[in-house]
């Protein structure tokens, strides 16, 4: 096979992920879209294996590798995916380090020159740094949305700040570069030492970058983390001059970095405030105003009965849903309300749960149709002519604080939950959500609290609905 | 005469117009639809693999290939799992008949 032919495959790949993507403009044309993904990688990877020379061992790890893989998409849980997409960020940072050490060690099987020009050394640098932060980055990122918080503080889903943690990551930053510039300049004699300097750096860096930044600014982070293995793999296909690797790595780094700008607006907060982190107290976190001014709590049974007398209801899902894994019982008890005539619909702000689009996939798991189900945009004029809003594990979304200046959440954008007739919120405890700001919404005259965990609440109301 | 075009320099150009492309096609993705995007994205970005295959294949039996092989296992986790895993997401958002009414 020649090398023009081996480019167009390529091409002919890189054009299919495009593909990919825009299929997913509509749930209609988005599974056609990941088949022609599927095709794309798979086109990509058998003209690979045409011309390398043994692919023996390459076939094998590909099935253990690919086996895994297999197995964790059946298995994992939706309420999971981010904890998912955290490790497989990981996954490819670390594939883009070891690739480049692979260039390092023996260029020629890349058609890379030896010894490594600089021009090939700036990339390879490039590719080493970005993947051996997305990679630590990534681990911690995986640690705290899996809750290992109590095994190590390094995975704790409160921020994790020290004094002097700004100067500190500037100086390693630094050092870094100044590391990969002696790379740059390096010979095969003496390129180990640098190199070796500024990928433990890089790595070290991805955990100092992640840890100060507290769980519900995850949305941000995934995505962002989203972004660099992108910008990994592109700096890889800069390096190896492959076209195709330079394509599919920037349409990551494009996609995620999008995804991180409409999270941090979501939140009213600039990308480098979440990323400097330290936002907020730690989750749980009471203030002490809090336990003196009263609020009306009320049963299951009332709920059940403020609902299927409703003739509107807006149900606003939150990161609570996810944690106590109610999509099933919601739906349940959609259906029961639908029945009886009430219109039911569900509200999602851009970023309830802990990464973008987590309510909407659970939401879909559960078979709710997603013509019920509505962007903050499109349904909050809705909710001044609204008999119940049904907030469901969901605080700082809905905190009409936002509207007022001076509040450290000012400006975010909410759902005005506040403008409905009655208010039902489901919350485990009066603790104030993860901006350590209290909400007014629980103190209104026309909300009612249920406390209680997310499903075991809801699968009482259905069982009161009859 | 100014000479040839440097590979990096058409390296450059492909990347710039690909994040234009990828700017412009994922702003058109759906909200609904962005846990599916970044598993999709993710899928995408184990193209990466195409470097590990190279590395593993190379036919020397030193370091270098050790860790190409490494590399293609860990990447086939995402290769294989990133699209399977879209695939059963996005088929949850199948418009479901209605049976119920």
């Amino acid at each position: 096979m020649s090398a023009n032919q081996v480019a167009l495959s390529y091409l002919a790949a890189s054009v299919l992920f495009i593909l990919a993507l825009k299929g997913l403009s509509h749930p209609e044309t988005a599974r056609r879209g990941n088949t022609l993904g599927m095709i794309g990688m798979t086109l990509a990877v058998l003209i690979t294996l045409a011309i390398t020379r043994r692919v023996e061992l390459a076939l094998l790890a590909m099935a253990v590798g690919g086996g895994v893989g297999l197995v964790i998409a059946r298995r994992v849980q939706m309420t999971q995916m981010p904890e998912l997409v955290a490790a497989m960020h990981s996954l490819v940072g670390l594939a883009a380090v070891l690739i480049a050490i692979a260039v390092i060690l023996h260029p020629q099987a890349f058609n890379v020159p030896f010894p490594v020009p600089t021009g090939n050394r700036i990339e390879l640098f490039i590719g080493t740094f970005v993947g051996a932060i997305t990679f630590s980055g990534s681990v911690i990122a995986f640690g705290k949305l899996a809750g290992l918080g109590k095994h190590s503080r390094l995975f704790s889903s409160a921020p994790v700040v020290f004094p002097g943690q700004h100067l500190l990551n500037l100086v390693l930053a630094l050092v870094m570069l100044a590391a990969g510039y002696v790379f740059l300049g390096a010979s095969p004699v003496n390129q180990w030492p640098p190199f070796v300097t500024l990928t433990t750096i890089a790595f070290l860096l991805g955990v100092l970058i992640i840890i100060p930044i507290g769980g519900a600014d995850m949305p941000v982070v995934i995505s962002m983390l989203n972004s660099y293995s992108g910008w990994a793999a592109a700096g890889i296909g800069f390096s190896l001059d492959n076209t195709m690797l330079i394509i599919a790595g920037s349409l990551v780094g494009s996609s995620g970095a999008i995804l991180s700008y409409i999270m941090c607006r979501a939140m009213n907060r600039s990308f480098f405030s979440v990323i400097l982190g330290g936002f907020g107290g730690a989750e749980g976190a009471t203030t002490t105003t809090a336990e003196q001014k009263p609020v009306k709590s009320g049963s299951a049974e009332d709920v059940a009965f403020l609902l299927s007398s409703a003739e509107n209801v807006i149900i606003v899902p939150g990161y609570g849903l996810a944690v106590g894994r109610a999509q099933h019982a919601v739906k349940e008890m959609a259906l029961k309300l639908s029945a009886k005539g009430v219109n039911v619909r569900y509200a999602i702000h851009p970023v309830a749960g802990r990464m973008p689009g987590h309510m909407n996939v659970l939401l879909a798991e559960a078979e709710v149709p997603y013509d019920q189900v509505f962007e903050m945009d499109d349904i909050n004029g809705d909710f001044g002519s609204t008999d119940v809003a049904f907030v469901l594990g969901a605080n700082d979304v809905v905190n009409p604080l936002a509207e007022v200046p001076g509040s450290p959440i000012y400006g975010m954008p909410i759902l005005e939950v506040h403008k409905a007739r009655t208010v039902i919120v489901n919350k485990r405890s009066m603790a104030s959500g993860y901006a350590g700001v209290d909400n007014p919404l629980f103190y209104m005259d026309r909300t009612m609290m249920v406390f209680g965990d997310a499903k075991k609440v809801v699968e009482d109301i259905v069982k009161a609905l009859g | 005469m100014i000479g040839t075009v440097d590979h990096t320099v058409v390296n450059l150009t492909v990347f710039v117009l690909a994040v234009f492309v990828g700017y412009h096609v994922v702003w058109n993705v759906t909200p609904a639809l962005h846990t599916p995007l970044m598993s999709v994205t993710n899928a995408i970005s184990s193209v990466i693999i195409v470097g590990a295959l190279l590395a593993a294949g190379s036919g020397t039996s030193d370091l270098s290939s050790v860790l190409g092989t490494i590399a293609v296992g860990l990447v086939a986790i995402n290769t294989f799992g990133g699209f399977l895993v879209s695939q059963r997401m996005l088929q949850m958002f199948k418009k479901k008949e209605p049976r119920k009414r």
